[in-house]
């Protein structure tokens, strides 16, 4: 089977601070990918990199596409790269306020994507959105109040809804449940894993909390100061942590 | 007069602004930047449609400037006397004589011929600029033909008031192409912009210079189920009796009286001449009396 991702030797540096360095991973169609670490550890740099929101200094990030199959997307022109932005890629951002309009209505942020590739049936694009919006259990009701309206959870399910309204092929997560408070998070998370089960979706999410991944990820990569330390399938990764630092975050977390 | 350079533009600056102009022409409603002068009139009196006037202006030229379809507003007459000060052109109010005609809001209601140019003056001219702010990324859009949110801001007025309450710079596609603003006319008049006239846009305060050359396809965006629509007020002129010109509502007095007369000036005058009256026509020849 051909791989959705394949990550080879990505490198990036803020001058001479290590952003991460030769991670190389491949991801396969149905695959969640976690990765774990510290702050600081350079997830969100290496997740910026195989989105294409930030340019690696070093390294390939080859995507599956519909066309011409495996294809660095570092190299593509912009044109494409951006149009996989909007289609076959979503990104879930820790801050909904990254991820929505804030100005525009809860069903116009999850029409935009629908509009973006083309739809230009406004009944159709609504009705998808009251459908989207149920599924991230927001009333429909709500469809035409802007997202400043909305709790911190709401605004994080309202991103989800936006993100995957188009069926995306390959999801980006950048601390999901992050700045949430713990109760909206288990709910959040509970979401999350409905949808990647129903959908079968693919994704790379990144987080420092094991609960995140041990609920969400098939596979385990543990990065500390910009290198990858420890992968794995994630219970096996949690369950018998091999290098010392794996150990050290397992347990931190067995202590709370 | 003679103190001015003809159309108060040194050369060297009518160059630049026709260079810009041309660049317009053969990339169809792509917004050229321009080096905009300081003209003596505050931004926002058209400095933009100015420009583009003296440059395009030659001494054969005849001239009409309107504002809102009238030739006798503040604007109108001021930029009018200007360019007969400074360039010593023709003016005229007839729209059929005119060979460069100035507007603000409106386009004339006579069908524009090929020997004419409209000259527009244009206060926003980006489109994306109410849903994207940052100018690097609009012009990146542009470029890449992003325009899903052109439609998100028409679903935004649906949702709101159930039905495209946009009336006024309703943007439109050139020639399957670029998206823009066509500045603020009324909607009604967004059909005539495929024209014969050769269309030009300025922009002052933002710089900017943009064009439609003859016979450009301009279509305006809408949904397949909210169909565009050229609406005016289901009237007609209370002067002249047209039943396809946009229109001006006028309050008569303290009582709340009202009447609807045609926005083009010009055009409600010709029509009165050969003859055409509407319901109120007598009464007020009568109280002008
Ligand atoms: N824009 C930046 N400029 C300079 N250094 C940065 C920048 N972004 C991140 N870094 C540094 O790169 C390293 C990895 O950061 P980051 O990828 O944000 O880690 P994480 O997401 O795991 O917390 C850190 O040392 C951080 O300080
Ligand atoms: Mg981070």
């Amino acid at each position: 089977m051909t791989p959705l991702l394949k990550v080879q030797n990505i490198a990036k540096f803020y001058g001479n601070r290590i952003g991460c360095r030769d991670v190389n991973f491949d991801l396969y169609p149905g695959e969640v990918m976690g990765i774990v670490g510290e702050s600081g550890s350079g997830k969100s740099t290496l997740l910026n990199c195989l989105a294409g929101h930030l340019v690696p200094d070093d390294g390939a990030v080859l995507f599956d596409t519909r066309t011409d199959g495996l294809k660095d997307t570092v190299t593509m022109p912009e044109p494409e790269r951006r149009m996989l932005g909007r289609t076959d890629w979503a990104f879930v951002h820790q801050h909904a306020r990254d991820g929505l309009r804030m100005n525009i209505s809860a069903g116009g942020n999850v029409g935009e994507r629908l509009m973006a590739v083309g739809a230009r049936h406004y009944g159709n694009i609504r009705s998808d959105a009251i459908d989207w919006l149920g599924r991230v259990e927001i009333n429909e009701t709500r469809i035409d109040d802007h997202p400043t309206a909305f709790s911190g959870g709401m605004q994080q399910r309202l991103q989800i809804a936006r993100n995957l309204v188009t069926g995306p092929r390959l999801v980006f997560m950048d601390e999901p449940t992050g700045g949430l408070d713990v109760s909206v998070q288990a709910r959040l998370l509970d979401l999350l894993r409905g949808l990647v089960r129903e959908m079968g979706l693919s994704a790379v999410i990144v987080t420092h909390d094991l609960a995140v991944v041990r609920l969400l990820a098939d596979r385990l990569m543990v990065m500390k100061d910009g290198h990858v330390v420890e992968t794995g399938l994630t219970d096996q990764v949690l369950d018998d942590p091999q290098h010392a630092y794996t150990q050290l975050l397992v347990s931190s977390v067995l202590q709370v | 007069m003679t103190d001015y350079n003809f159309a108060y533009l040194d050369e060297q600056t009518k160059r630049m602004i026709r260079r810009a102009i041309l660049k317009g022409l053969a990339i169809p409603g792509y917004q050229v930047p321009f080096a905009s002068r300081e003209m003596p009139m505050p931004y926002g009196w058209g400095t933009g449609g100015v420009q583009v006037s003296a440059a395009t202006l030659t001494p054969d030229d005849t001239l009409k400037v309107i504002d809102q379809g009238a030739d006798d507003t503040t604007n109108a007459v001021s930029i009018r006397k200007f360019f007969e000060v400074t360039a010593g052109v023709t003016t005229t109010e007839n729209t059929t004589e005119a060979s460069v005609i100035q507007t603000r809001h409106r386009i004339p209601e006579a069908e524009l011929r090929d020997d004419q140019i409209l000259v527009y003056q244009v206060p926003i001219p980006e489109p994306l600029r109410f849903l994207e702010p940052r100018e690097t990324e609009t012009r990146k859009m542009h470029a890449l033909e992003e325009y899903g949110l052109m439609h998100v801001k028409l679903y935004e007025d649906i949702s709101q008031h159930g039905a495209i309450a946009t009336s006024y710079a309703y943007p439109v596609k050139v020639e399957g192409r670029y998206v823009m603003d066509p500045s603020p006319i009324p909607k009604f008049d967004n059909p005539k912009l495929e024209m014969s006239a050769i269309q030009l846009f300025g922009a002052g305060r933002e710089q900017r210079i943009y064009a439609l050359p003859p016979y450009t396809k301009v279509e305006s965006l809408d949904f397949e189920d909210y169909p565009f629509e050229a609406t005016k007020a289901d009237h007609a002129c209370d002067m002249c009796g047209a039943e396809n010109s946009y229109l001006d509502e006028v309050i008569m007095d303290d009582q709340g009286s009202r009447m609807f007369v045609c926005s083009d000036t010009d055009f409600c005058a010709g029509r009165q001449q050969a003859g055409h009256l509407g319901a109120l026509a007598a009464v007020n020849a009568e109280d002008a009396a």
